[in-house]
C-alpha cells in the first residue's frame, strides 16, 4: 500500500498537465469551442511529433535559442560586473537606482520602436532589446547580492587583517552569487520573452515567435498551438537547467 | 597647557574636563591592553567618557554589566570594529594595526564562509596571510589535535551542528596565533551541552597557548566560570563598577560551579550587578 503511494508521489507532477489536456479535450468534446479555433490535444501533439520528426521546426527553434542565449550572454557579461561594482558602493547604486527601477518597470516591448530607430529591422535589434531587458534584471540582482552581504562575514574577514580587495573577492562577491543566480534565472526567461515578441513584430524570417504569428495569419491553428507548446517547453527547460546549475554551483544557497 | 611641563610634574590624574593618556596614567604591571581616555557617545548621549582600563596579559577577562551599558561596544572598540570618538588603545604599546587579534562572533552561522569547507574556513586566514600550504596543513592539524576534533572538517559549515560551527569559529580565530582573542557572547546561541563543551575547549586552548582573552557575556555563570577577572560595568554613562579577581586553578571542571570559592565570587558579582542595576 505504502509502496504504491510512494510510486504515486513520484508521478504527481504529471497530474497537472494530464488534467490540462483532459480539460482541453473536454472543451472540444462538449463543443464549447469550435475545432477551427482550438484543435484537439491529440492532434496537436501528433503534429508536434511530425514537425520534430521531419525536422521542420529545428530552424526556428535553433534561431530562437541562439538569440536568447546571445542576449543572455551579453546581459551577463555587462550586468554582473556592473551590478557588483554598483553594489559595492551604496552611493553609486543610489544615484542610478531610479534609472534602473524605471527601465525595469517599463515593459521592454514598449521600447521596440525606439530600438527599431537605432538598429533597424535586423537580427541585432532583437538581440539588443532582449539583452537590455535581461541585463537590467541581472544588474539589479547582482547589486543587491553585494549590498546584502552579511555584515558579520565581512567583519570576520576584516578582523583577520585581510586586504580590502580580498574581502571584496572572497566574501562580498561569493556572498552575492546566490542572488546573482536568481537574477540570471529570471534574466534567461526575460530574454526568451523579449526574443519571442521581437520575432513576432520586428520583421523576422525565422524563430518560434515568427512561426507562431505566421501560423495564426494563415489560420493553421494546429501549427500555432504546437509552436506555443514548444516555446513554453523551451522556457521551462531553460529555467530547469539554471536551477540545476545553481544547485550544483551555489550549494550553500538557502542554507547559510 | 600642561603638555609643556616635564612629565614628573604632571598630576597623576588629568584635570577635570581633560582626558587621560598613558602619560598621565601609567599601565599596571603585567598589562597587555591599555585603554586610556576613551570616549564614545551615541546620538549625542555619552556612553563612555574618559574611560580607562588595563587588561592583564595571558588572562581571561569577562565583561559583565546591566543591559545597554555597552559591554559589546567596549569590546568592539578595542577590537577596532567600532570607531572611538576619542582616546587611545594600545596592545603592548603597539596600535591595533600592528597587532594580530582574533574574534569569535555570537552568530557563528553568519561568521563562517558557507562556500568553503570547515577545514578551509580554518585555513583561510593562514592562506591569506601568505603561509605555505604545507605549513597551513600542519597548523590546522595542530588545532585539530588541540581541540580534539572528532567530526569531519571536510563538510560545509551548514552541515555541522551549532556547537561544531562555533568550535570551527574558535579554531579559525586562533589559527593565526592571535595575541588577543575577543569572544562576543560565544555561548548565547548554544544549548547547555555545547556550552559545557566549548567552555572546556576554550580553557584547554587558553592553557596551551596563554592567549589573552576578552569575553562578553550576558550569563553571570558563564562570565565567572571562565574568568580570571570579571569586569563589572555600571549603567550608562558607563564606568568600571569593580574588577573582581577569581583565582581558581584550571582546568575548571563543570563541578566547579559548586565550589565555595566559585559560589562566593558569583554571589559577590551578583551583588555588585544588582546594586548597579538599581543605581
Amino acid at each position: 500500500m505504502s509502496k504504491v503511494l510512494k510510486l504515486d508521489r513520484r508521478w504527481l507532477p504529471l497530474l497537472g498537465p494530464l488534467l490540462l489536456f483532459a480539460l482541453w479535450q473536454l472543451l472540444i468534446s462538449a463543443q464549447f469551442v469550435k475545432p477551427v479555433l482550438l484543435p484537439p490535444p491529440g492532434a496537436t501533439l501528433a503534429h508536434m511529433a511530425s514537425v520534430f520528426a521531419s525536422g521542420a521546426i529545428f530552424g526556428d527553434l535553433w534561431a530562437t535559442i541562439f538569440r536568447t542565449l546571445c542576449s543572455f550572454g551579453i546581459a551577463t557579461v555587462i550586468g554582473v560586473p556592473l551590478g557588483v561594482m554598483l553594489g559595492s558602493s551604496e552611493a553609486a547604486y543610489r544615484s542610478v537606482e531610479f534609472l534602473i527601477d524605471f527601465f525595469r518597470s517599463t515593459p521592454s516591448s514598449a521600447l521596440i520602436p525606439l530600438f527599431l530607430l537605432i538598429f533597424g529591422i535586423t537580427d541585432i535589434n532583437k538581440i539588443a532589446i532582449a539583452s537590455f531587458g535581461a541585463m537590467l534584471i541581472v544588474l539589479f540582482n547582482s547589486a543587491y547580492g553585494v549590498m546584502n552581504a552579511k555584515k558579520t562575514r565581512v567583519m570576520a574577514a576584516q578582523i583577520m587583517g585581510v586586504s580590502k580587495w580580498h574581502v571584496f573577492k572572497d566574501v562580498m562577491l561569493m556572498e552575492s552569487l546566490a542572488q546573482t543566480f536568481v537574477g540570471l534565472r529570471s534574466a534567461v526567461s526575460m530574454a526568451l520573452v523579449i526574443v519571442i515578441v521581437a520575432e513576432m513584430f520586428i520583421g523576422s524570417e525565422n524563430g518560434l515567435g515568427h512561426r507562431i504569428i505566421d501560423a495564426q495569419q494563415v489560420f493553421n491553428v494546429k501549427e500555432m498551438y504546437c509552436s506555443i507548446l514548444v516555446t513554453g517547453a523551451l522556457g521551462y527547460l531553460l529555467n530547469l537547467l539554471f536551477l540545476l546549475i545553481e544547485k550544483k554551483l551555489i550549494h550553500w544557497s538557502g542554507k547559510a | 597647557m600642561s603638555g609643556a611641563l616635564p612629565i614628573s610634574v604632571l598630576p597623576p590624574q588629568a584635570a577635570a574636563g581633560e582626558s587621560d593618556s598613558l602619560l598621565t596614567l601609567r599601565a599596571a604591571p603585567q598589562t597587555h591592553v591599555t585603554v586610556r581616555g576613551l570616549s564614545k557617545s551615541f546620538a549625542g548621549k555619552p556612553l563612555y567618557t574618559n574611560f580607562n582600563l588595563d587588561l592583564p596579559r595571558a588572562r581571561i577577562v569577562s565583561i559583565f554589566g546591566p543591559n545597554g551599558c555597552g559591554k559589546s561596544t567596549l569590546m568592539n572598540m578595542i577590537a577596532g570594529l567600532v570607531p572611538l570618538d576619542a582616546g587611545e588603545i594600545l596592545f603592548d604599546g603597539k596600535s591595533l594595526k600592528d597587532t594580530k587579534i582574533g574574534y569569535v562572533f555570537q552568530n557563528y552561522r553568519d561568521a563562517l564562509f558557507p562556500w568553503i569547507t570547515a577545514w578551509d574556513n580554518i585555513a583561510y586566514p593562514l592562506r591569506r596571510g601568505g603561509m605555505k600550504e604545507a605549513d597551513v596543513r600542519a597548523r590546522v592539524e595542530a588545532l585539530v589535535k588541540l581541540f580534539e576534533i572528532r567530526f569531519d572538517l571536510q563538510r560545509y559549515p551548514y552541515e555541522l551542528s551549532g556547537g561544531q560551527m562555533q568550535t570551527v569559529c574558535i579554531m579559525r580565530s586562533m589559527a593565526t596565533e592571535p595575541e588577543v582573542l575577543f569572544l562576543d557572547e560565544p555561548f548565547s546561541a548554544l544549548d547547555f551541552e555545547m556550552t559545557l563543551f566549548i567552555r572546556a575547549k576554550l580553557q584547554e586552548a587558553h592553557l596551551a597557548t596563554g592567549t589573552t582573552m576578552v569575553i562578553v557575556s550576558h550569563d553571570l555563570e558563564d562570565a565567572v566560570f571562565l574568568a580570571d577577572r570579571i569586569l563589572l560595568l555600571t549603567r550608562r554613562p558607563t564606568r568600571i563598577a569593580e574588577l573582581v579577581s577569581f583565582e581558581m586553578a584550571r582546568p575548571r571542571l563543570p563541578e566547579a560551579v559548586a565550589d565555595p570559592e566559585f559560589v562566593r565570587v558569583k554571589a559577590h558579582t551578583l551583588e555588585v550587578f544588582r546594586r548597579e542595576m538599581n543605581a
